[in-house]
């Protein structure tokens, strides 16, 4: 018999994935505990919602996602007052890669990484990766999240935070230049 | 022809909405002669690839 108590132990040994989860995407242990508790409190407080058609760490993911984006969009609401996106305009964060002089070209060409499949399953290289997301920008970070490790549609993205396509594009251009250029500089260029 | 600065947008923006006709040649154009940014391509390509294979992702499915 699946009693509330049954629930309640089952939910939490997902505790710490949905920890981790929350983590990455929030960059602060006390936010993304708070997430985590709402999450296990919604979850708990309806365990028939739970259809047992995907795996109950899928379904509590689910939940979590829901929180997380609900962080999202209050951070980005806060942010828009003193700092609208990222720290740059788009001139200053074009001389960080390209040479205005030089009709534009970059200022140091990106290389080819080889075999970089190879990478996936080095866990230093998930350190690098984890340490050159966390360098991003909050706006840039948290675009960059929601479209890339939850899959959402760019104009999903625009809605949940109240930003334009353009906006959001911009955003995720500037995250892909900081990731690449950090991955070239920590990972490939000493692993090759 | 387009700069490699342009270019940088244009092959980001492939990742987010189907580009016209004219961006898609223009950029083919540059791709052929600008062998940095077709490394630039490359990368980004693997990056979302490797995001997909994020070790948190993958342990999603994980029920133990």
């Amino acid at each position: 018999m699946n009693t509330a108590n049954d629930a309640q132990t089952n939910v939490a040994q997902h505790r710490d994935y949905l920890y981790r989860y929350a983590l990455l995407h929030l960059r602060d242990a006390s936010r993304a505990d708070d997430v985590v508790q709402e999450t296990l409190l919604a979850a708990v407080e309806s365990p028939e919602r739970f259809s047992g058609r995907s795996s109950l760490r899928t379904w509590l993911t689910g939940i979590l996602k829901h929180k997380i984006i609900d962080v999202f969009r209050k951070q980005a609401r806060e942010q828009t007052v003193d700092n609208p996106g990222g720290s740059e305009s788009d001139e200053e964060f074009a001389d960080l890669h390209f040479n205005k002089q030089d009709t534009d070209h970059w200022h140091s060409f990106p290389t080819s990484w080889g075999n970089p499949e190879r990478s996936l399953e080095d866990k230093r290289f998930w350190e690098a990766f984890d340490q050159c997301s966390q360098q991003m920008p909050g706006q840039v970070a948290r675009v960059f999240y929601m479209r890339e490790l939850m899959g959402l549609e760019t104009e999903q993205i625009c809605q949940e935070l109240s930003i334009t396509p353009t906006n959001c594009w911009v955003m995720l251009y500037r995250a892909r230049m900081n990731l690449r250029q950090c991955l070239e500089i920590r990972w490939f260029a000493g692993a090759r | 022809m387009l700069t490699c600065r342009q270019v940088s947008h244009l092959v980001s923006e492939e990742q987010d909405r189907r580009l016209g006709w004219l961006e898609r040649w223009r950029l083919r154009v540059h791709l052929k002669v600008c062998e940095g940014c077709r490394h630039f391509q490359a990368n980004v390509d693997f990056m979302r690839k490797a995001v997909r294979h994020h070790p948190l992702l993958r342990d999603q499915d994980k029920d133990e």
